[in-house]
């Protein structure tokens, strides 16, 4: 080794070329000892070396932490290069090694003073990259005297310090005026300095999201919209960042600032174009749209967007994800570009996939010529997932626009004849809309599509065909055979096909009942009885309860004229539009997810809004209250998309128009589960006057068998089997969650009843509920709020109830926890008070969650410091329990636990009696040490538990005795 | 905010990380061993994305040669920003090093890691000027010790692409203007799309702090200032390097700035106009199943007969189990190219007005291929010199340094090929 660090510097001396991959060359045992020897050397340049081979060692994985001191002891040095090397051994050592890292605080000291602004300014970016809360308080008179440096390579270094500082110690920045400072830098003569505490400030509002941190008033505006003009292309997106978050007074201000931020679009950086972008389509917002500008910034915009796309891929798809929203919030801006969202052979995938999207949304009567031929083209491609969008983006165009349903439908009946099969059967699904859209127009092409039916093998489009067969049972001349065909593997059907198939064949009986009758009781009696599936059982008793009862409505039931289909699929929902445009150019506008909905711990943080064009109150307020009015034009209604379509469909037979009579009087107990039970129901049915008439249509308020609350009693398993659906789904193996309890009776709730639990799911809190209306009105709005807890615990995003919540629905929502709410001390201590809204009132409820969700992954302790801790734990903390009758031996126990983040870390036994030792911790980083004793042959466990906190271990013990007992 | 941690990644099988940099501390650093199953997961799926997430952590990635650049961040980060600033990196370190790549990084470590710690800082980009950054950031670090002590003023200067003291014996700019042609061309030989990408590139070796105005046949100019003389042309969108003063152009539309020094684009302009396709192509493909594809190609040259296409190549596809190429031309040479199922025909020179012609000939294996081939278009590369297809020109460059010394502005114009496809029945 030394002869190589000899051969090395000769070789340096003979001048050869040399380069850093030496460095990289593989190491001995006995090489930190080396290293020592050479970090400790006199001679400078054998110094260096050696910490460059350190940095190499650390480059490629190796730990060399145990060469702090030494490298430390390099730090004061006049070479530059060498000192850039330290501080980079430093950023990556110190946390593991923070009493050392004080080593490290006299020279960070000295260096902010250094004459060179280079020095002080790397001294500066250093320091605040070392998260060691101890010694951050040292660091802040350099970080101050730094904040007001003459050089602004040293402000502008020092400005983004103070969002490190905070992100370690916030109250400390706080305490210190740093906040002040920054907003003092605002003003700085330099736009870099701007810039960057821009930069630094936004950074740090993001986690105080209730704080007027940046204080954006009109001057602080002019002098960011100044600076934006001198400062480098990212000091530019930082400032037009910012500014999307401001809200003007007016108009006119509003105006004002649209006029100096346009000239971005022309930057070459697209970044810039797409934050100026941003700021312009939220400030457009309050425009008014009779104004000349209005219409100039409209044309503004296309050309930019449209040049994004000749960026690099990456940068196109972010642009192609954001244009898709800004076309669904202002189609006008890109109406007439549909022809460079043409697909290019050699465009990514990606970028294809949402290239089409785009151009179904911009196709219109105009252009759709060009692009149907367009998407047949596409349809003979080979890439699965394009081919199948595209002739899916055929059918939607198909409805989308009237005028060019007959052309869609025979290209689609072209793409079915190439008999590539997942072309047909993606051409069949789009058929089934299409005949949504336009009944009784194209019956003619079903002939061809039966000819297909051997070849289907998805779901969805078995689904479609079934739907398609049982709706035009009338006028296919074997649509029983067909439908019987399918029957014979009904049980190897998913869910999907299964239900399809169930009201297809009752629609065939009720249009054809003389020859289907033993086809429908064979579906009903495999519904009812032989399905596990309660969705499946609940429809099949409903047909068959309307079928036995009153055949006239029956009919009128099912065979009743659905609504249109409307225009629009896949159209994202308002008030999450607004959000997103306010996000553009970011993740969540990528993802058209807000940001609460994948970045921890976004608590509390308003989700943002367009500003509204007149009420400006009305958008400041919280974000719980409803949608606040952006532009005057009405979006287009939302409809569910492609796959949610199908079910709607489904349902469609069943669910009753929203009449709002007395509730149905209860029938008398049937004998659901009998075979007979059609009997009287059928003789009817088949003597009855199949025409249909009008006059049948009174009995239709006689079906009391559809309102699902009336027949529940006499099924097996009762309400709970057929309505808690959710309640046995996704339960993840091991972790123990308590069944929902009631929380809000209806009674209380004026109709709204809320019951709940509580679960740790991937590392995720969830507060999982089940909301029934049992009012007679539709409920809306729904908001929740929790009150000060002992652990903090607060909602991660709003509560998601999307749809209004109609009389007798019930729906699932799981709401994310978060652990970093306000905290106050509870008795009993798991107890959480929750505050829900919805457009009737407000109601309280409290209730009290399994501390074992607070459990956190890594609760895994070291043996040793186990050992310590509990020796460490007085005694006067320690506490006994006794859980009784439990069988399980001491592995079943230890695993059990293990699924609820109680981790065993050792086990004795003496005596026949297995001792376990586990630990667990809590989210704010409480430890609970246990032993667990479990004597063979006795049902009694004693359990000790030792906490620095020993109020939790009551609630400790209830979750030890539930996980176990459970 | 943009990355929390950046990695550049080197691909061999496993994915090992070459050289990282934590800005922020808040994603965890073994998180990365996430990136390449994810990655390749996708890939086996079809369904890459630019953006790959695991858990609470996300990854923003584009690859250079057999690099991966991977930004991971767990908030809502500017995806746009932090894509801008990956190629960003990847222009400075090929400056920097010629090649962005395994051995380049290797060797240079020290010198990547100080450019990391320039190019961002927690999170926010910096300086990503290579020009600005060889100032102060050097190779050779230990021989320039003194030249790189202190910041450059330029580096938190209004004018941040320029340093002070430039000097030239010759004071001269050269300006081209490289106009791009992009067109669609269907099956059927109707242009679905076309527009014309322009590019004005500077060359600048003038000394000092020189300020330049360029003027160009603009029409909005022209209007605005109530000229209406000669050939003026329309620019759809414009967009201009960091150092034009956009303000000033959104205004009256002058184009005024003190330029980089040396090599740079000042601008780029993109127009609509309908445009003849200037290399027209009619293609005749036959595929006879297990037998033989026969190919003819004419091509057209749709521009003035005074000047003339260099270098033209028209990339016809074939399937890729093709075999026994047969070729006949009545100018320039055929190729077959087997590892890209091209033939590509080369004319050196193609005057505007003639016509060509290429027949090729293949034999197919009596088994075929049955994995199914997409059907890649023509393509074809041309440059065209002394012309742009728009008839923009450089009407003046107006250069004014406050030592008063003369300089000469050279402007050459070109038109080339762009994304030039044509589809084919095949």
């Amino acid at each position: 080794m030394q002869e190589w660090a000899n051969q090395l510097c000769e070789s340096r001396q003979f001048g050869s070329k040399m380069t850093d991959s030496k460095y990289f060359t593989t190491t001995k045992k006995g090489e930190i000892f080396e290293l020592k020897a050479e970090l400790n050397s006199d001679k400078k340049e054998k110094k260096k070396e050696a910490v460059k081979k350190v940095i190499a060692s650390m480059t490629v994985g190796k730990d060399v932490s145990a060469l702090f001191p030494d490298v430390v002891n390099c730090m004061q040095t006049d070479n530059l290069e060498l000192k850039k090397l330290v501080y980079l051994y430093l950023m990556n050592y110190a946390k593991s090694q923070p009493d050392m890292a004080i080593m490290a605080v006299n020279t960070f000291v000295k260096d902010c003073e250094d004459p060179n602004p280079l020095i002080r300014a790397l001294a500066v970016r250093t320091m605040g990259c070392i998260r060691v809360d101890k010694i951050t308080e040292y660091l802040c008179e350099p970080l101050r005297k730094c904040l007001k440096d003459e050089d602004p390579y040293v402000r502008k270094t020092a400005a983004v310090c103070v969002a490190k500082l905070h992100d370690i110690n916030a109250q400390l920045v706080e305490d210190q005026g740093f906040l002040d400072t920054l907003k003092d830098l605002i003003s700085d003569s330099n736009p870099m300095v701007v810039a960057n505490a821009v930069a630094a400030l936004s950074e740090i509002a993001e986690s105080h999201p209730n704080s007027n941190l940046m204080d954006l008033n009109p001057q602080t505006i002019n002098k960011l919209l100044t600076a934006l003009n001198e400062c480098t292309e990212w000091g530019q997106i930082f400032i037009l960042d910012c500014l999307a978050n401001y809200t003007p007074r007016d108009d006119r201000e509003s105006q004002s600032i649209c006029e100096r931020v346009t000239p971005r679009l022309s930057h070459a950086n697209s970044a810039v174009v797409l934050s100026a972008v941003k700021v312009l389509m939220k400030f457009m917002e309050m425009l008014p749209k009779d104004l000349d500008y209005y219409g100039t910034l409209l044309k503004k915009l296309a050309p930019p967007l449209v040049t994004l796309l000749s960026a690099e891929p990456e940068l196109q798809y972010v642009a192609l994800r954001n244009i898709n929203l800004i076309v669904q919030r202002r189609p006008e801006i890109l109406k007439h570009e549909m022809k460079v969202f043409f697909v290019k052979y050699n465009d990514p995938i990606y970028v294809k996939l949402e290239k089409l999207d785009i151009m179904i949304r911009l196709a219109s009567q105009a252009n759709i010529a060009q692009v149907l031929a367009e998407l047949k083209e596409y349809a003979t491609e080979v890439d699965v997932d394009f081919v199948r969008k595209a002739v899916r983006a055929i059918g939607r165009c198909a409805i989308k626009v009237e005028q060019s349903a007959e052309r869609c439908v025979s290209t689609l009946l072209d793409l079915i004849q190439t008999k590539v099969n997942y072309v047909v059967q993606e051409a069949i699904v789009v058929i089934k809309d299409i005949f949504r859209k336009y009944p009784n127009k194209y019956e003619s092409v079903i002939a061809t599509l039966c000819e297909n039916l051997d070849s289907l093998d998805e779901p969805e489009a078995r689904a479609a065909m079934i739907w398609i067969v049982g709706e035009y049972a009338e006028r296919i001349d074997n649509a029983d055979e067909l439908l019987e065909s399918f029957l014979e593997g009904f049980h190897d059907e998913s869910t999907q096909v299964q239900l399809q198939l169930l009201t297809a064949i009752v629609k065939l009986f009720l249009k054809k009942p003389t020859e289907t009758q033993e086809l429908v009781q064979q579906v009903l009696s495999l519904a009812t009885q032989d399905s596990d599936n309660p969705d499946l059982r609940d429809r099949g008793y409903i047909y068959w309860r309307l079928l036995s009862t009153d055949p006239v409505a029956a009919k009128e039931v099912v065979l009743a004229e659905k609504p249109l289909i409307s225009e629009e699929t896949d159209l994202i929902e308002p008030t999450l539009l607004e959000e997103l445009i306010c996000h553009i150019g970011t993740l969540a506008s990528v993802y058209h997810k807000p940001p609460s909905a994948f970045v921890e711990g976004s608590r509390g943080v308003q989700h943002k809004r367009l500003p509204g064009s007149t009420g400006l109150g009305e958008s400041l307020e919280s974000p719980d209250t409803g949608s606040a009015a952006g532009g005057s034009d009405a979006p287009p209604a939302v409809i569910p998309s492609q796959g949610d379509l199908l079910g709607d469909l489904l349902n469609l037979d069943l669910t009753p128009p929203a009449t709002t009579g007395p509730p149905p009087p209860p029938t008398s107990g049937m004998q659901l589960g009998a075979m007979d039970l059609l009997g009287g129901g059928l003789d009817s049915l088949l003597g009855g006057d199949l025409g249909g008439s009008s006059a049948m249509g009174a009995g239709f308020g006689a079906a009391p068998a559809a309102s699902p609350a009336s027949f529940s009693a006499p099924v097996s398993g009762g309400l709970d089997d057929l309505f808690d659906l959710g309640g046995g789904v996704g339960m993840p193996m091991g972790a123990y969650n308590p069944p929902k309890t009631v929380w809000l009776p209806a009674m209380k709730g004026k109709g709204l009843e809320i019951s709940g639990t509580f679960a740790r799911r991937a590392g995720i809190i969830q507060m999982e509920m089940t909301l029934i209306n049992k009012a007679m009105s539709v409920m809306t709005d729904f908001a929740i709020q929790f009150n000060r807890n002992s652990f903090g615990i607060a909602p991660a995003g709003p509560l998601q109830v999307l749809t209004p919540l109609s009389p007798n629905q019930t729906i699932e929502v799981a709401l994310p926890l978060n652990t970093v709410g306000p905290v106050m001390k509870m008795d009993p201590l798991n107890n959480l008070q929750v505050a829900v809204k919805n457009n009737i009132d407000v109601f309280y409820f409290s209730c009290q969650y399994p501390i074992s969700v607070l459990f956190v992954e890594d609760g895994k302790m070291e043996r040793q410091v186990f050992l310590a801790t509990w020796k460490d734990i007085p005694n006067d903390n320690e506490s006994q329990f006794q859980i009784k009758d439990c069988h399980l031996n001491s592995d079943a126990a230890s695993s059990k636990l293990q699924g609820s983040n109680i981790f065993t870390i050792a086990k004795r036994t003496v005596d026949g009696q297995d001792m376990l030792y586990q630990s667990m911790k809590l989210t704010n980083s409480i430890w609970v040490l246990a032993e667990l004793r479990v004597q063979a042959g006795n049902p009694t466990y004693t359990i000790s538990l030792k906490c620095r906190a020993p109020e939790v271990s009551q609630c400790v013990f209830q979750t030890y005795e539930a996980v176990l007992k459970n | 905010n943009a990355a929390s941690v950046l990695f550049l990644i080197y691909v061999v099988l496993a994915g090992q990380v070459l050289i990282c940099r934590n800005y922020k501390g808040d994603v965890d650093m073994a998180e990365i061993d996430h990136f390449m199953p994810l990655l390749m997961q996708h890939e086996e799926e079809g369904l890459v994305s630019p953006v790959i997430s695991h858990g609470s952590v996300h990854f923003l990635w584009i690859k250079h040669s057999n690099l991966y650049l991977v930004a991971t961040t767990n908030k809502n980060s500017n995806a746009s920003l932090v894509y801008s600033f990956l190629y960003k990196i990847v222009e400075v370190f090929t400056e920097y090093f010629k090649e962005l790549e395994e051995e380049s990084i290797q060797d240079n470590f020290v010198v990547v890691y100080e450019l990391l710690d320039e190019l961002m800082d927690f999170g926010f980009p910096q300086t990503t000027d290579s020009k600005i950054l060889q100032e102060y950031i050097t190779q050779e670090g230990a021989k320039l010790e003194v030249a790189k002590s202190k910041v450059p003023t330029t580096v938190t200067n209004a004018v941040s692409w320029r340093s002070e003291g430039i000097k030239y014996k010759k004071n001269e700019v050269f300006i081209d203007v490289i106009e791009s042609i992009n067109v669609l061309v269907n099956a059927n030989g109707s242009v679905m799309s076309s527009d014309i990408v322009g590019s004005i590139k500077l060359k600048t070796m003038l000394s000092g702090m020189p300020e330049l105005r360029l003027g160009l046949n603009d029409r909005v100019l022209f209007a605005l200032t109530g000229r209406d003389k000669g050939k003026t042309v329309v620019m759809e969108d414009v967009k201009f390097h960091q150092c034009v003063r956009l303000s000033r152009f959104e205004s009256d539309r002058t184009i005024s700035f003190i330029p980089p020094d040396g090599e740079s684009e000042l601008m780029s302009y993109r127009i609509n106009t309908h445009v003849k396709p200037l290399i027209w192509i009619e293609s005749v493909i036959e595929k006879f199943s297990h037998s033989r594809v026969e190919i003819m190609v004419k091509a057209k040259g749709q521009f003035k007969k005074q000047s003339v296409a260099n270098n033209v190549e028209v990339r016809v596809p074939v399937p890729s189990d093709a075999d026994s190429p047969k070729f006949k031309t009545s100018t320039g040479n055929a190729k077959y190219v087997p590892e890209k199922n091209l033939v590509v025909w080369t004319i050196k020179s193609f005057p505007g007005g003639k016509e060509f012609l290429m027949r090729a000939h293949f034999g197919l294996p009596s088994v075929e291929n049955d994995e199914a081939e997409g059907k890649p278009p023509i393509t074809v590369k041309f440059e065209i010199p002394y012309f742009t297809v728009s008839g923009i020109q450089v009407r003046y460059m107006k250069i004014i340094e406050k030592s008063g010394y003369q300089a000469l502005p050279w402007v050459r114009y070109i038109t080339q090929s762009g994304d030039y496809q044509l589809r084919t029945n095949v």
